[in-house]
């Protein structure tokens, strides 16, 4: 029998009796990164495919929402900071071994690049829009022009967005739960299928609202997948991420993760997308709002645990 | 030049003086700590050994936190010593998840705050408080690329470890066993 006892006069706020420095900010951050990159991705590809006039809701309509989302993301983000009026350092260097980094040049990147891909579609909402401004309506002809250009700097800055949050996670060797390289594309899955979600609500024909039921019902095999193959690589590895993996297996986020996560954001929703596409009638709205539920918690849940999880010495 | 601490847990008894000198010296707000103590119990009574660290940031040579600042502010300077220039750390906190030994804090002005060392005193040719201030002369601080130091000394005598190596981060405490 072996009895070990550590007692320690630290009592750091944020960092002891466990680490909890990141709150709901990062996570929403995530969540909200995520299904952003998921949708600038489809709008993106099927421009590039030149199926823009089948499938305008993946293409004009549902970009609309992806600067607002992304400027609450970036309001969490900033909201998190502690040295708040410093944020702009992030601007004045690049480190390629931060994915921190990485993420904050990328959002410097594509948050325009969405700006003006909603003013090239205002017209989707507003049919008598026009461009008084001189300048602008230059601007606005140079890019629809150079559209499927820009198609392709987003196509790439979108995969880039949708993997970086999970690599964030995933680069903190101090934490085993986040440690496993699963996360970057369990994440980019995750927020692909949020978008391709998202894009169902603004799909106008019934024809785009089954190819994207279809392609969402993929993705969540694909992260059903990873999940089996993350909590397989977490057994077979050393104690620390055995003990890690126990958080979820039987520990204290086992039922928030398999119901909410597994259960109500992956597993039904598959099973009403199944439904819709043997032609049964469901609720649209339904599916969509599980998927961005269990993406939602994902985050929330992968960012708490995390800071659970810790080496052992 | 890499300098580098050796503490004696055969020596330590965990009086925590090197916790207030580093307090009083670094001027660390109330509540908070660059250097505590660990006490480990092992065995079943009445066979128990136990083990007393003074602990603190270990210096490493491939430090995640360094790796992972988005700003530059977490830095190596000359020694090895791992650094935070407050002016430029955000407070984004990646640093703080990124240290397996939770070495930094939050300091309440906002940016992130750790054991330097003591550099301010070392550059004075002076040791750092905690070592300063120990009443067993259990700690030993000095350069380990000159070979009489006394750290390179005790090293050299003495069976050590380093805290979670396997964590890959090559630290530079060592605790003699």
């Amino acid at each position: 029998m072996r009895e070990e006892l550590i007692t320690s006069g630290r009592m750091n706020a944020h960092i002891d009796p466990h680490l909890e420095i990141w709150h709901w900010h990062i996570p929403l951050y995530l969540f909200l990164g995520g299904l952003t990159a998921g949708i600038l991705f489809f709008a993106a590809l099927y421009t590039i495919l030149g199926k823009e006039e089948r499938y305008a809701g993946a293409v004009r309509r549902a970009p609309v929402v992806v600067p607002f989302l992304l400027i609450i993301g970036l309001a969490a983000l900033f909201l998190d900071l502690r040295h708040k009026l410093y944020f702009w350092q992030l601007y004045t260097t690049i480190k390629l071994e931060s994915p921190m980094s990485w993420g904050a040049w990328t959002l410097m990147a594509i948050t325009p690049i969405s700006v003006i891909w909603l003013a090239i579609h205002i017209q989707e909402f507003f049919p008598k829009w026009e461009w008084k401004n001189i300048i602008l309506k230059d601007l606005n002809g140079f890019f629809v022009k150079n559209k499927v250009g820009l198609a392709w700097v987003m196509l790439v800055l979108s995969l880039i967005l949708g993997i970086y949050t999970g690599i964030l996670f995933s680069a903190f060797n101090a934490r085993p739960l986040w440690n496993t390289s699963i996360l970057g594309p369990l994440f980019l899955a995750s927020g692909l299928s949020a978008g391709a979600a998202t894009i169902i609500l603004f799909a106008r024909s019934h024809d785009e609202r089954l190819l994207f039921a279809r392609i969402d019902l993929m993705l969540i095999g694909i992260e059903l997948f990873l999940i089996i193959h993350m909590f397989m690589g977490f057994r077979a590895s050393t104690q620390v991420q055995i003990e890690a993996s126990g958080l979820f297996l039987g520990g204290p986020y086992t039922a928030p993760f398999w119901i909410f996560v597994v259960m109500l954001g992956m597993v039904v929703p598959a099973f009403l997308e199944i439904l819709e596409l043997r032609h049964k009638k469901i609720p649209v709205y339904l599916p969509v709002a599980l998927v961005l539920f269990g993406s939602l918690m994902l985050r929330f849940i992968i960012a708490y645990a995390g800071q659970f999880s810790r080496w052992l010495y | 030049m890499r300098y580098a601490m050796a503490i004696d847990t055969k020596k330590c008894v965990g009086c925590a003086d090197c916790v207030v000198a580093c307090q009083t010296e670094n001027m660390v707000p109330i509540g908070y700590c660059r250097d505590w103590i660990v006490e480990v119990t092992d065995g079943t009574y009445p066979q128990l050994e136990i083990e007393i660290r003074s602990e603190r940031c270990n210096h490493c040579d491939n430090s995640p936190c360094v790796r992972c600042c988005p700003t530059g502010a977490s830095h190596y300077v000359e020694g090895g010593i791992v650094k935070v220039t407050q002016h430029k750390c955000i407070g984004c906190g990646a640093c703080i998840a990124s240290c397996p030994y939770d070495a930094r804090y939050s300091h309440p002005d906002g940016y992130v705050d750790k054991c330097t060392f003591c550099d301010h005193r070392i550059k004075l040719g002076e040791q750092p408080a905690c070592v300063a201030v120990c009443p067993t002369k259990c700690m030993y601080f000095g350069d380990l690329d000159d070979p009489n130091s006394e750290v390179s000394k005790v090293l050299k005598k003495r069976k050590y470890k380093s805290l979670i190596p396997e964590a890959g981060t090559r630290p530079h405490v060592f605790y003699l066993i």
